[in-house]
């Protein structure tokens, strides 16, 4: 039986679908932004976020009309929580982008302190696992996102490696490098952040589909 | 601790087998809901546990519905005593065409009770207070049950059930003649219920079962699906066809 609900959830589904191109957009140009020391495009990414915030709110708005309207249940009301909730972590991966261009600001007009190894490593795990979470959405692959939510350790372990190198062996031994070394160590600490908001996504994406708490349950995982 | 446990329990009208090889354990002291499509069986699930279903000709029954360790599908079980202890609250509020005091002594009478004139005044009383309407009709005892409101008649049937001392309360579809007001107020009064008697309401309402039960069975064609802790049902059945009924995809 077709369902007028069907017709909303696909629309809310674009949606946040749409969002989530949006986040991986911001995310990318703050990276290139930095590579390619681009101040031009670190503001794109800053004046582009309000975009991303009216339809977070957009977003929120519908999912909240959905459950008043409809009072889904079962794998509806899975899809429409974990769907708000996903939201959520795009905004923020979004802002982070932000937090990354505003860094990339301080820097460009400085002398580049290193040239970048781990943190441009760090910024290809983020993005991959971004783009993995949001195909694991669509595509509602467990597998997927189960590999999403293993691959944050890799993550974390490079951002604690950037920052021991940027205390250890600038910021220690040469205070003059604080004002440069500080940003970068600002830049990994946000691409881990981004890494751990997508595994919430692809936690909730796990539960969307197996209705299985995996979050603070890693044993769920195997 | 389960109430009624039922196991293999078949039922035939005639040629037609209404329940097949259902299996369940309801639960003492909780609310269980049984929902599923019309003509899915629920009710005379429902009706077996009080055995009305014997009223319906052509009617056969085999398996077991066990209510506290009894087989009550044996044909020596005391139809009185078990209606007594098995009530039933149905759709239209059927109070009779007698006094709200007479409604629930009536059950009192029927069963032999000898009680003295005061005993009975004290049934009235606590049984019209276990369902909230001793306020409202403590002075108009000797009122015709007929000229009260649905909601009301429909709380003075639970009354009369709750007079003769039942474990069990069966309730099907009670407040499908209600406004939402109305029904929000019996399902506050279930959940004061469950305190003392085992609660089972057939609905079609889901978000009635949702709300208000602790257990949910969904029956489709005869058979229980599934059966489980209400928020399991709800938020992620096991079963494609609860899945597809709770989203309304059934049909």
């Amino acid at each position: 039986m077709l369902r007028h609900l069907d017709e909303e959830l696909k629309e809310l589904h674009k949606e946040i679908l749409k969002m989530g191109v949006l986040a991986q957009e911001a995310i990318f140009k703050s990276i290139e932004a930095l590579k390619n020391r681009d101040k031009t495009m670190a503001q794109e990414v800053i004046d582009t976020d309000n975009k991303i915030d009216e339809l977070e709110l957009a977003i929120d708005e519908k999912c909240i009309d959905l459950i008043a309207r409809y009072q889904p249940m079962a794998g509806d009301l899975r899809f429409i929580t974990t769907g708000m909730k996903i939201n959520a972590e795009l905004e923020r991966i979004a802002d982070l982008s932000v937090d990354i261009s505003q860094r990339v600001l301080t820097l460009v007009d400085k002398p580049l302190l290193k040239p970048l190894i781990d943190i441009p490593k760090l910024s290809a795990i983020a993005q991959n696992m971004v783009r993995d979470a949001i195909d694991a959405f669509v595509n509602k692959d467990v597998a997927l996102a189960k590999n999403v939510v293993l691959t944050d350790s890799q993550a974390d372990k490079l951002r604690n490696q950037v920052v021991d190198e940027l205390v250890n062996d600038y910021m220690a031994k040469d205070t003059k490098t604080v004002d440069r070394a500080v940003p970068l160590l600002l830049i990994a600490r946000h691409l881990e952040r981004i890494c751990d908001h997508t595994t919430n996504i692809a936690e909730d994406v796990i539960y969307m589909v197996e209705a299985k708490v995996v979050k603070h349950h890693p044993e769920e995982l195997r | 601790m389960a109430k009624i446990i039922t196991d293999n329990l078949n039922l035939w009208y005639g040629d037609f087998q209404a329940l097949i090889n259902v299996k369940a354990a309801f639960e003492e002291k909780k609310i269980t809901a049984i929902i599923g499509p019309s003509g899915c069986g629920k009710s005379t699930l429902l009706r077996v546990f009080n055995r009305m279903n014997d009223l319906i000709e052509g009617v056969r029954t085999t398996g077991e519905v066990l209510i506290d360790g009894e087989n009550i599908i044996n044909s020596h079980v005391d139809l009185v005593a078990l209606r007594k202890k098995v009530g039933m609250v149905f759709q239209r509020p059927n109070p009779f065409p007698l006094s709200v005091y007479e409604n629930i002594v009536f059950g009192q009478k029927i069963h032999g009770d000898s009680s003295s004139k005061l005993e009975l005044d004290s049934i009235v009383e606590q049984s019209l207070r276990s369902v909230l309407l001793w306020d409202d009709l403590k002075d108009k005892l000797q009122k015709s049950a007929l000229g009260l409101s649905l909601e009301q008649k429909q709380r003075l049937c639970i009354a009369r059930l709750i007079a003769v001392k039942p474990d069990i309360l069966l309730m099907d579809e009670p407040c499908s003649t209600l406004d939402p007001q109305a029904t929000a107020r019996v399902e506050e009064l279930m959940r004061e219920l469950k305190d003392k008697y085992t609660i089972i309401i057939v609905t079609h309402n889901m978000q009635q079962a949702a709300r208000v039960s602790d257990d949910t069975g969904f029956m489709l064609l005869g058979e229980l699906i599934e059966f489980g802790r209400t928020p399991d049902i709800f938020t992620a059945p096991k079963d494609k066809r609860t899945e597809d009924y709770i989203t309304g995809r059934y049909g």
